[in-house]
């Protein structure tokens, strides 16, 4: 178990220093200037080279890469050029609305997948693994910002339950921000509970035409529990496989649904540091986020090693 | 029977609390499409800042009201030399900023001076090149002595980047800005909002609204629910394709006005063919301006001929100069020897204004033989490739400033452009305060770049404003780009 954890620390760690020559690379060649886009179309090219000098702007690429990176190893994040605050303060700010969505979308998506995986699964190729699996098709295809509009003008416009967007903060009170989150949440997790509940229909139809499980049930095992004891719990790996690759897109990858109900979150926040040249922004936040993805993989990986005993010791 | 009478006690002094509640409300929640990249006017070029700030926490000496015109702000009243050379501002008694400090003298040459030195980050450094000295004779009187007579320095002092700020608060004002309006500062919760609060120790005629909330919703259909479930009360600036769902909604006032934005299909002057004469007129008879009105802004928005708002005093038609005429520009392609047309590029930038009238203008060059290839652009590549370093062919972009014609005149600016007589007469214009003999100048200036065809002249961007019918006091136009929430109000 030393062994398997060592490997994997090691390969995420030499992970981590690619990603940080690809990142900044990247947007090395990416046109525009981060001081220009602040002063605009009136000021004098002087000028401009003067607010670029000013925002630590004139020195070399490699230069730039290695004061970056340097200082990323001892946790400093660097200063937003625009916004000219710490990019650390900006990433905290973002996650308390970033974080407890995915965590309530991943939860949502999950109580309604499982239980819908394994209704499919058990009544495989009758009507209601026909129905079930049909809807989640419709889940997989509809674009979740239709969606989410479609949720805003049922709740927020026609019955007035829940705000039509914003976020008011954690100060304003747990239930204000909790309703908030809502529909962005549901807005989420449907789309993902689609596609989690096929993942988890296949690999329980899988696992049920193993022997063991004919064994079982011939021993007289209720099927009930041979579904939830033994199908359902060696079927976990690709779900949480999935699960893991999921949660990292609820993370960042909501662009579209914070824009739709214009929350203040990671996803908005790349955006706008894009669009701005806030290039330090952009390069932190998504070294933060590879860390982020790397994390959860690892944990996917030793999560496996707890599912699947097998893998201890192979390792 | 106890409990009777404290339910009744409860009842009255609930129904004593909810009175207050007949009276005008005196909150609100304003929908702005971007979020500002920080709070200080005087240190930015994005429109957002001044959206938010402008007239309600900041004030210059001078300031523009809701036709344009110049009015006096933190400047009573103000006296100019003979020769136009010597501005004296005497400035209101008893104004104080919001952290408490007093405003004086002082403060208006700090601001001017930081905002003309030499390492000055002001986006518009270039409205204060006029000034030679800035000089405080006394805490209420203001001497700014000019280089040379300036036409529309009273105008440039009412800029949102010439506003007055304390010496105390110049460099935290991105974050926590601190001026002289009715309104201050409360709070910015980042990507969410930004609060204002009236402020207590206004100088001037109070603001009537208590709180005011400038929600960022970024996306236009996120705008109409926004609106239709009451979260957001009001969007001054709004985008016209989102009007016909609000439409027919007695709930609700659409108001359609003017603003500064002189819509272009800029043409690269110096690049082959853009260089003929022939072929920027042939470029402009291919137009049609109302079929790209009708498309890319729902309808609404005026046409232009030249460079310079309908709305303004000086404005001259001359729409008429090159009508919609196909054969017309097919003549001229054959003068200028392009008899088989040619193909191009034209680069657009993200607002909706650009890439839906791009599509719509390259169908239309289509027709005259002209094969115009998109290349959509961010607008940080549109800043790089396109206005710093001018590698393109054709563009959309709409020239927001007010009063902008001079753009033609600068040396090394993207148009590519170069006319010593149009440079002549702005030369003139920026000398003259006369307002008859600057409307002239004005006239004329927009007759030559229209004889030229230096750009496509489209439209006037039209400023679409929709908020709940019981609100009063908003702009219908926008001389600037501002939200002058001072005079806003609740009427029920």
């Amino acid at each position: 178990m030393t062994a398997y954890l060592a490997k994997r620390l090691a390969i995420a760690a030499i992970t981590l220093a690619l990603a940080s020559v690809v990142v900044f690379a990247m947007l090395e060649i990416v046109p525009g200037d981060p001081a220009r886009v602040m002063l605009g179309m009136n000021a004098s090219e002087t000028q401009v080279a003067q607010l670029r000098q000013q925002m630590g702007l004139d020195g070399g690429p490699v230069q730039r890469y290695l004061h970056w990176a340097g200082n990323l190893l001892s946790l400093d994040f660097g200063r937003s050029y625009t916004y000219s605050v710490p990019v650390i303060d900006l990433v905290t700010e973002r996650l308390a609305v970033s974080l407890p969505l995915a965590l309530i979308a991943l939860a949502l998506s999950t109580a309604i997948a499982i239980p819908v995986g394994l209704y499919a699964a058990s009544r495989r190729g009758k009507t209601g693994d026909v129905i079930s699996m049909g809807a989640a098709q419709l889940g997989v295809a509809v674009p979740n910002f239709w969606f989410a509009l479609l949720l805003v003008y049922l709740f927020a416009v026609w019955l007035r339950w829940l705000p039509a967007g914003g976020f008011p903060g954690w100060g304003a009170g747990i239930w204000p921000a909790l309703k908030a989150l809502l529909l962005p949440a549901l807005a989420l997790a449907l789309p993902q509970a689609a596609i989690l509940a096929r993942v988890t229909r296949s690999a329980l139809v899988d696992v049920l035409s193993e022997d063991y499980i004919r064994t079982a049930r011939a021993k007289g095992m209720p099927w009930r529990r041979v579904l939830w004891g033994h199908a359902l719990r060696n079927a976990l790996i690709p779900v949480v496989t999935i699960m893991g690759l999921q949660f990292a897109f609820l993370l960042a990858g909501t662009i579209i649904i914070e824009n739709v109900f214009y929350l203040p979150g990671l996803g908005r926040l790349i955006f706008q540091a894009i669009t701005q040249r806030d290039l330090i922004v952009v390069e932190s936040v998504v070294m933060l986020l590879v860390a982020t993805v790397i994390a959860v993989n690892l944990i996917v990986d030793l999560s496996y090693a707890l599912v699947d005993p097998r893998l201890r010791s192979r390792a | 029977m106890k409990s009777w009478t404290s339910f009744l006690a409860a009842a009255a002094v609930a129904t004593a609390l909810s009175l207050p509640a007949f009276a005008a409300r005196t909150d609100l929640v304003i929908g702005i499409p971007l979020e500002p990249p920080h709070l200080d006017p005087t240190a930015g070029a994005a429109a957002a800042i001044d959206e938010v700030l402008y007239a309600n926490v900041f004030e210059g000496l001078t300031r523009i009201g809701p036709s344009g015109e110049v009015l006096p702000a933190l400047a009573e009243s103000w006296d100019i030399s003979e020769d136009g050379t010597v501005y004296t501002f005497r400035l209101r008694s008893g104004v104080k900023f919001h952290d408490g400090s007093d405003f004086d003298a002082e403060d208006v040459k700090f601001s001017l001076d930081r905002a003309r030195a030499e390492d000055s980050v002001n986006a518009q450094k270039i409205l204060f090149e006029a000034i030679d000295s800035v000089e405080a004779v006394d805490p209420a009187t203001v001497k700014i002595t000019l280089k040379h007579p300036q036409g529309a320095f009273l105008y440039n002092m009412g800029w949102g980047d010439a506003v007055i700020v304390a010496p105390e608060s110049a460099d935290t004002n991105k974050e926590k800005p601190i001026g002289t309006g009715p309104f201050r500062f409360e709070s910015w919760a980042k990507g969410a909002s930004i609060r204002l609060a009236k402020a207590d120790s206004y100088w001037g005629e109070p603001a009537y609204l208590d709180k005011v909330e400038f929600r960022i919703v970024p996306d236009a259909a996120a705008a109409v629910p926004a609106l239709l479930s009451g979260d957001v009360q009001a969007f001054p600036f709004f985008q016209p394709d989102g009007v016909a769902q609000i439409e027919g909604d007695s709930r609700f006032k659409i108001e359609v006005g003017a603003t500064e934005g002189e819509t272009l299909l800029t043409m690269n002057n110096k690049k082959e063919p853009f260089d003929k004469l022939q072929v920027r007129q042939a470029i402009s008879y291919a137009l049609d301006r109302q079929a790209i009105i009708d498309g890319a802004s729902a309808g609404l928005g005026t046409p232009i001929g030249s460079h310079q708002s309908p709305a303004s005093k000086a404005y001259v038609d001359l729409t008429g100069t090159y009508p919609h005429d196909v054969a017309r520009a097919k003549e001229l392609l054959k003068e200028a020897g392009l008899e088989n047309g040619f193909k191009t590029s034209i680069k657009l930038p993200p607002p909706s204004y650009a890439r839906l009238g791009g599509e719509i203008i390259a169908s239309q060059l289509r027709e005259v033989g002209i094969e115009a290839e998109i290349v959509p652009v961010e607008w940080a590549q549109w800043l790089d490739q396109v206005f710093t370093r001018k590698d393109y062919d054709l563009t959309i972009v709409s020239h927001t400033e007010p009063n902008d014609i001079d753009i033609y005149s600068r040396k090394d600016y993207y148009f590519n452009y170069d006319n010593p007589a149009f440079d002549k007469v702005i030369a003139e214009l920026n000398l003259t305060s006369d307002e008859a003999r600057r409307n002239e100048l004005l006239g004329q200036a927009q007759k030559i770049l229209a004889d030229d065809a230096v750009v496509g002249f489209l439209y006037e961007l039209p400023k679409v404003g929709v908020w709940d019918a019981k609100l009063e006091g908003f702009w219908k136009d926008a001389p600037i780009q501002a939200n002058d929430v001072t005079k806003v109000r609740w009427t029920d």
